[in-house]
């Protein structure tokens, strides 16, 4: 398991969070803390705040309140870097992405669906990314499909992509909301594996997952979120297998199950 | 009552004819790359996200599809240089009206096309550090144009049609030719006929073209 000094400082870093939506405050100031190398699970009732949370992380969603810091500085509101913050642009690159609904470019082949980003965006030579790429989609088991367009895929291979897609990027962060909530039950297992085998490889991840033993399984630290606060923290053991709380204790038993 | 029909005395006048349809395509060609700019210049306006910009060109969007291209071909050529105390050319009146007109559709065709994409695509790029125009032109643009193209197209052959109204401010395009031939030859079933089977020769592929290219696009999707 992963051993952290407290010297280092997180990857990514939330303080005092907030984010509200018109009238409704959703979170609640939220203090969380990435340490590289770690994989944190968040888990919680739907609305609690999750995917709004994670969707701070990498400004998809704008914070009302509180501040993100990024290898130690602050992330500002424009898109390029300044003199005193990150940009949200700069962010973005170093901290990927993947969505329950994978959100792949129908326009663009698998391979291109890769590229793209490195390409594009740092303006990397295509030969190289190409490469990276094919090395990356034969990470995920997709050396096959290198030609192939999304909607030739299956729920599965598709989220494989997507992986690919932000690992493409080579990120510092990787954040994943949901992402087998969309699969049929038989394809679960196939993405659940290269989540698995990045977390080996000592890819710092947030996972915001609803499967309970693949958490326990993969996490070194269990959020419970709950109206928008950190209702609990702490080793899969604590918050998983044996929670305390009594909220806690009915929702994790709702889904073990 | 037997007709006699006589397209000979029309066929003398053939050059005229094809001095007509190739100003009626001039003008449909000119009106749709202007009004394609006007379009993307309006439908801009409308994604911009300012209330102003938004409002004026809802404003434009909505005069030009809610009075009829006759009528404003008339008000611009008869009303509008009262209004600016300056004559203005019959040809310029009717290039700026008819694409004018034309962007007012264009724009609702492109701002439909950009706003029926998943958000999802729009999220995805931002996520791997796309700038928004990098979005745009990347991601969004060249999914919004495919679904767009029937439409594009449809407003175009359209188009295509309603230049003939131009005759009526005296630009000599083909339905003006056709009432010139007419007055010459007293021959109005054959000189009207004679428009119309040049209208169909030409607007006959660009139907099948877009029915073509819908069925392909959809087969695609
Ligand atoms: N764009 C938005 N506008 C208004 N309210 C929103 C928006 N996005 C989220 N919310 C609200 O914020 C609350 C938290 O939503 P969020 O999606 O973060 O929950 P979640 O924990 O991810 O739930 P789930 O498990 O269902 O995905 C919900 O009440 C939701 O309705
Ligand atoms: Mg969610």
């Amino acid at each position: 398991m992963t051993t952290t000094s407290t010297a280092t400082a997180p990857v990514i870093e939330a303080i005092g969070l907030r984010k509200t939506f018109g009238t409704h405050e959703v979170l609640k100031g939220l203090n969380l803390g990435l340490a590289r190398g770690e994989v944190v699970a968040l888990i919680g009732p739907s609305g609690s705040g999750k995917s709004t949370f994670i969707r701070c992380l990498n400004r998809m969603e704008h914070p009302t309140g509180g501040e993100i810091r990024f290898r130690d500085k602050p992330v500002g509101e424009s898109f390029r870097d300044s003199e005193a913050a990150i940009g949200i642009g700069t962010l973005r690159r170093h901290v990927g992405m993947v969505f329950q609904h994978f959100n792949l470019f129908p326009h663009k082949t698998v391979l291109q669906n890769v590229t793209e980003g490195p390409i594009v965006v740092c303006k990397r030579p295509r030969r190289e990314t190409e490469e990276l790429a094919k090395d990356l989609l034969a990470q995920v088991g997709l050396s096959d499909k290198h030609a192939a367009f999304p909607n030739h895929l299956s729920g599965g291979q598709k989220q494989r992509v997507a992986i690919a897609r932000a690992l493409a990027m080579q990120p510092d962060v990787l954040l994943l909301d949901e992402v087998t909530s969309a699969l049929d039950p038989e394809l679960v297992g196939e993405v659940l594996a290269v989540i698995r085998s990045l977390a080996e490889a000592g890819m710092t991840m947030a996972i915001v997952t609803h499967e309970m033993a693949f958490a326990a399984e993969v996490a070194s630290r269990v959020l419970f979120l709950d109206q928008g606060v950190i209702a609990e923290e702490g080793s899969p053991a604590e918050v998983i297998l044996n929670p305390a709380n009594p909220r806690l204790q009915a929702f994790v038993a709702r889904f073990k199950a | 009552m037997t007709y006699t029909w006589d397209f000979h005395s029309v066929w003398q006048y053939r050059d005229l004819f094809m001095w007509g349809l190739w100003i009626s395509v001039v003008y449909t060609v000119g009106s749709i790359v202007l009004g394609i700019l006007i379009g993307f210049l309006t439908c801009a306006m409308r994604l911009s996200g300012w209330r102003i910009l938004s409002f004026i060109a809802r404003v434009y969007q909505e005069i030009f599809r809610c009075t009829p291209l006759l009528v404003q071909l008339l008000w611009f050529y008869y009303a509008f240089p009262l209004l600016i105390g300056a004559s203005i050319d019959n040809r310029v009146a009717a290039l700026l009206t008819l694409s004018l007109y034309v962007g007012a559709f264009y724009a609702e065709i492109f701002r439909g096309g950009i706003v029926s994409i998943d958000k999802g695509q729009r999220e995805a790029a931002a996520a791997i550090g796309m700038s928004s125009w990098q979005a745009m032109h990347r991601i969004i643009l060249p999914q919004a144009l495919k679904r767009m193209l029937p439409s594009f197209i449809n407003q175009s052959v359209i188009q295509f049609k309603n230049t003939s109204l131009v005759s009526v401010i005296s630009v000599a395009d083909l339905a003006y030719m056709a009432a010139v031939v007419n007055g010459q030859t007293y021959r109005p079933l054959e000189s009207y006929t004679f428009m119309a089977v040049l209208y169909i020769a030409l607007l006959l592929p660009m139907t099948q073209i877009a029915d073509w290219v819908e069925k392909r696009l959809r087969v695609s999707d």
